[in-house]
């Protein structure tokens, strides 16, 4: 008998890769559900689209480079879609949402050498180079089908097929409200973007919300205009604790990525209450939830020690909060973790644990 | 205008406050001696086997970091050791020519010996014993493989042979990281190629 | 886990001490309930020269002699090493290489012994049966001359480890029973069925090293083992300072290392032993072996080895002679075809496969394992890349960075690899378990630590080379100047007189080059 040589251990605990992205798509289910309901077939068709032109490049991509095809079943390229799709605005339209999956893939995946080793999230760092590439079309949000912040009502019936279907690959500057009224005929303003604006007003922060309608009740619910996938805090939440009941990821990153945003914002809201938005405020808003959870807490990049992830989640936190405080744009979750993205193999290196029968760290001496 | 003359001015001094500094730390940092020579003798096998065209690692050592001679001359020490030489010099690695045998061992056939104490001034190590007369031994755990010692003797009466393997020295492979091929033989002695 | 709340935990008294990561591999103790069962003698029985730890051993017999079970047969050379026992009587029919349970798949000299029936035994060793007043030393050298060695796996000679040594007092003994690993049971059979034998085991171990308190530490998975050991400990009644401890059910507690955490809270500082913080650790299959060797006068020949797995027809706990043919043990469990199975010597975690089931039994042997493709299927995968997900991190006892360790390790950093500590792995096999992308961690550190070794080797070979080369070009260098001022002092005698301030007469420098080199040396250049 020649056998190849196969060192111990002779057991393995069943963990695949599949089953741990598999696992993540499950986690967003809550939130994709939220999403079509708040945002009908829109939603719906973004998701797929993403999904599939996720699956068609890495396929591309793989046979390019002749690695077997079986590496799609991975669904990590499934995964990328998911996540690209759920940060978009609703009004996305067909071409922006394939573009975003193939820089995604290619571009935030692919020319680092495939899976494993892309610094950056991919999903991420197609939402940015799409946010920079179109600036308007980003931040354009469709007055959602359910709403009770901002004193509107929706304009568009998105749960009929048709209405979405022009919208989706006309763009919305087909829609016949938008020929006849303009664009502000059926959108709004997100609560982070309303108090941005007016803050550049000189208008204090109370007033503004008040002047918004905004309820934190229906902030945590996710009855407000943004992302398809991110406006429900909950929906994310119950994903979040599904992740961590699962040990798909540990508490640590998005602890201490809620935490550090939670404690900048109630001392400096204390302080300036004028200025500054209350710690509710930040932790329902925006992309901090689905960032925290999922996008910072996406394994290839983020640090592999429980150290390093603290100290990644406290700069994530720092980051954000500093974006949405004194930064040009509304929103700095997708900044700040791609930004962190950056510091993780230094992070690895100084934050490594101290080992069994050492007195200190090597890494920090 | 005096605003460039100013800019110019203040990156002038910055430079020679730099250069200064340099200057400095050169001098305060400075190395003495010719520490090449034994930093590269100490990455050669130490075979002492000539095949480089020296009559010894050291002075092969010497004509390398004096640039007189090319990375690539140790034949016991292949691929590996050029490379580590060529990253302490700093310059290009070149393909090793030759390839190095497997580690071999010298072994007198004894009652063949006449004692003609010839191999002893051939081997560059010491590592053969015996006096004028009688039979000669190679002390296993001190010979280098060089071979040196097999021509000159009159009888022909050294071989080489391979080192034992030796269990303690035994070491793990790298993973073979296509572990499908486990899958593959499997089906081979499922089909009875055992 | 977060050390933070471990750290608070335990200072609240509500959790023990809890070593960080590990894992909770299936069990699969087919054979817990399973009574140890006496194995029959086999027709020949093969003795390698070297179980255990340390230097090999020499034959003491050669090809013909007759021998008696519990006879010396083979001697250790050196310290760390301990003596080889005939498992039964018999004739020496052979001493030659064969394949033992090694990766490597390379032989061990060996002696083979023809089975006579009789086993009819060795009397020479008595019984201590005094041993409470007996000399430590005494049942020390007992102990070696027994060919104890650590029978948990490790076996590391056993005697070494029972000595007192004024500048490490010894408090505590730990009786390790915890057996971790899956699928192996023989420690928790022994526990059930022999407590009492243990437990004189463990006074020895205290009397000798002269430890006030002990302690028994047992997985919560073998309530048998923790009742009998109860019991005994109760009959003895009279028994202070020996507790046994219940440790919740975790791979690898029954690491030395980390069972030492879980009891005490305390770590072993890097490159220390456990006698260095005033602990000593025995296995307790080695305890009641301690006990044969003392109270019986019985040299080390057989242990208890579980076979199991799950693609053997019928698993069981075996009392087996050492030597006895692994081939013929699951031929007996109803295992003749070993096609498309992994055989393991010993657990699944840390055990060797083997190349094939021609090996004996050996003193380090707990476990031979018949595995299926099923229960290893993960393992047969594609290795694929690593998603740095940090499962591995996690469940590192040590705290290592394994992923890293291995990009180091496959790269060839091993500079880096050791500034990360690569020595500090215990190949627990923990993150290899958990790796999603079925990255063979372990196999890395392996190859890495090899070429390490490897490479120190050669460094002081070719450092030993030089020396020798340069002590012989020194010798060369010298002799050529002997023979040239051996020449000079020839010419300069000749002449008459030389100038009247000269040190040395001319007849005294000519002695001198008959053997004063240094003399030789330097009287040429003073000359000119
Ligand atoms: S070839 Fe290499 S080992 Fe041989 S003498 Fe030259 S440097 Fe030394
Ligand atoms: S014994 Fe022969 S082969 Fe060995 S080192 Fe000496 S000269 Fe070389
Ligand atoms: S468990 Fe495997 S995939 Fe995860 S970080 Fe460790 S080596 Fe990488
Ligand atoms: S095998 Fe080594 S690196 Fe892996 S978990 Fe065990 S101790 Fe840590």
């Amino acid at each position: 008998m020649s056998l190849i040589m196969l060192s111990s251990p002779h057991a393995h605990g069943g963990d695949s890769i599949r089953m741990m992205m598999f696992t993540v798509i499950l986690a967003l289910l809550p939130a994709s559900l939220f999403s079509v309901y708040l945002f009908g077939w829109l939603s719906v068709l973004i998701i797929v689209t993403c999904m599939l032109t996720a699956l068609l490049t890495e396929a591309a991509c793989l046979k390019l480079m002749q690695r077997p095809l079986s590496a799609l079943l991975d669904n990590s390229a499934a995964l990328t879609g998911l996540f690209l799709a759920l940060t978009l605005p609703a009004t996305t339209p067909w071409w922006m949402a394939v573009v975003g999956s193939i820089f995604a893939i290619v571009l935030g995946k692919q020319v680092y050498g495939g899976l494993g080793h892309n610094i950056f999230n991919p999903a991420l760092s197609a939402r940015v180079i799409l946010l920079i590439s179109f600036p308007l079309n980003m931040t354009t949000w469709i007055i959602p089908m359910s709403i009770h912040m901002g004193a509107v009502t929706p304009t568009v019936n998105l749960y009929d097929f048709s209405q979405c279907l022009t919208l989706f690959f006309g763009g919305v500057n087909a829609l016949p409200a938008v020929i006849a009224q303009g664009l502000d005929a059926i959108s709004m303003a997100s609560p982070l973007g309303q108090v941005k604006t007016q803050a550049t007003l000189g208008v204090p922060v109370g007033q503004a919300l008040a002047a918004y309608h905004y309820n934190v009740l229906d902030a945590f619910l996710g009855f407000e205009a943004g992302s398809i996938g991110e406006t429900s805090a909950l929906a994310l939440l119950i994903g979040g604790i599904f992740l961590l009941a699962r040990h798909s990821i540990t508490w640590h990153i998005p602890f201490a990525y809620l935490g550090t945003v939670a404690l900048l914002s109630a001392i400096f809201s204390s302080i300036a209450p004028d200025q500054f938005t209350p710690p509710m405020f930040h932790l329902f808003a925006g992309g901090l939830m689905l960032c925290a959870f999922f996008m910072a807490t996406d394994p290839v990049s983020s640090p592999v020690t429980p150290n390093g992830q603290i100290v990644f989640g406290i700069g994530c936190g720092i980051i954000t909060w500093s974006i949405r405080s004194f930064g040009g744009y509304p929103e700095g979750a997708m900044f700040s973790v791609l930004l962190m993205n950056c510091a993780v193999p230094l992070i690895d290196h100084y934050f490594r644990p101290r080992v069994y029968g050492h007195a200190k760290e090597k890494g920090d001496s | 205008m005096t605003g460039l003359l100013y800019a110019l001015a203040s990156l002038g001094a910055f430079a020679l406050v730099a250069g200064l500094i340099l200057a400095i730390a050169q001098k305060a940092f400075h190395i003495e001696g010719d520490p090449m020579v034994d930093k590269i003798d100490a990455l050669l096998p130490q075979t002492q086997c000539g095949q480089c065209g020296y009559p010894g690692c050291k002075p092969y050592a010497t004509a390398v970091a004096a640039g007189e001679e090319e990375v690539n001359h140790c034949v016991p020490g292949g691929e590996r050791t050029m490379l580590q030489i060529a990253d302490l010099m700093g310059v290009e690695p070149k393909t090793v020519e030759q390839e190095a045998a497997a580690p071999r061992l010298a072994f007198v056939r004894e009652d063949e010996c006449i004692g003609c104490t010839l191999c002893i001034k051939a081997c560059p190590v010491d590592a053969i014993i015996g006096a004028p007369k009688q039979y000669h031994t190679i002390i296993a755990d001190h010979c280098t493989g060089c071979e040196l010692c097999v021509e000159p003797c009159p009888v022909d009466c050294i071989d080489m042979v391979t080192k034992p393997e030796l269990l303690e020295h035994w070491s793990w492979p790298l993973p073979d990281t296509k572990r499908s091929q486990l899958a593959h033989e499997r089906r081979e002695q499922h089909a009875g190629h055992v | 886990m977060p050390a933070m709340f471990r750290n608070i935990a335990q200072r609240l008294g509500m959790m023990a001490h809890s070593f960080p990561g590990g894992v909770h591999p299936d069990q699969h103790k087919l054979t817990g309930a399973s009574p140890i069962e006496v194995c029959e003698l086999a027709p020949v029985h093969i003795l390698p020269m070297k179980q255990h730890i340390g230097a090999p051993c020499s034959p003491l017999v050669t090809v013909g002699d007759k021998v008696l079970r519990g006879q010396k047969i083979a001697k250790s050379e050196g310290y760390v090493s301990v003596p080889v026992h005939a498992p039964t009587s018999g004739t020496v029919v052979k001493i030659e290489e064969h394949p033992i349970a090694h990766p490597s798949g390379m032989g061990m000299a060996s002696i083979f012994i023809e089975t006579d029936g009789d086993d009819a035994v060795d009397q020479t060793l008595e019984p201590i049966t005094d041993w409470q007043n007996t000399d430590p030393a005494v049942l020390r050298e007992r102990a070696r001359m027994c060919g104890l060695a650590g029978l948990g796996g490790a076996v590391f000679p056993t005697f070494i480890k029972l000595v007192r040594d004024k500048r490490f007092p010894i408090e505590t003994v730990i009786l390790n029973g915890v057996e971790c690993e899956p699928y192996l049971t023989s420690d928790h059979r022994l526990m059930a069925e022999y407590a009492d034998e243990i437990l004189t085991g463990l006074h020895m171990i205290r009397h000798m090293v002269g430890a006030s308190s002990s302690l028994i530490a047992i997985e919560d998975n073998k309530p048998e083992a923790i009742a009998a050991m109860r019991e005994a400990l109760a009959n003895a009644g009279d028994l202070d300072n020996v507790r046994v401890v219940v440790l919740p059910t975790r791979y690898p507690q029954g690491g030395e290392k980390q069972l030492i955490y879980s009891l005490t809270g305390l770590e072993i500082p890097a490159g220390k032993l456990p006698m260095h913080i005033g602990i000593v650790c025995q296995n307790v299959a080695t305890t009641k072996a301690l006990h044969d060797a003392i109270l019986l006068g019985k040299p080390l020949s057989e242990r208890v080895v579980t076979l199991s797995g799950d693609a053997l027809p019928d698993p069981a706990n075996l009392l087996v002679r050492i030597g006895t043919p692994v081939r013929r043990l699951f031929a007996r469990q109803g295992l003749d075809d070993f096609i498309g199975l992994q055989i393991v010597h010993g657990g699944p975690m840390m055990g060797e496969r083997l190349k094939g089931p021609d090996i004996p039994v050996v003193k380090s042997t707990n476990g031979l394992l018949a595995l299926g493709s099923d229960a290893m299927s993960a393992a047969h995968t594609v290795e694929q890349p690593c998603i740095r997900c940090g499962h591995c991190s996690e469940a590192c006892p040590v705290s290592l960075v394994p992923n890293l360790l291995a990009d180091q390790c496959r790269s060839d950093q091993f500079e880096k690899a050791e500034d990360y500590q690569l020595f500090d792995c215990i190949e627990c096999g923990c993150c290899s378990y958990v790796c999603p992308s079925n990255i063979p961690l372990v196999h890395y550190f392996r190859y890495g630590k090899g070429q390490i070794a490897l490479g120190r080797r050669e460094q002081a070979f070719a450092e030993a080379s030089r020396t020798r080369s340069e002590s012989r070009d020194a010798r060369i260098e010298r002799e050529k100047a002997e023979k040239a001022a051996r020449r000079s002092r020839v010419r300069k005698t000749h002449p008459p007189k030389a100038d009247a301030n000269q040190s040395s007469p001319p007849a005294k420098a000519a002695d001198a080059t008959a053997n004063s080199g240094a003399t030789a040396d330097s009287t040429p250049e003073e000359k000119q």
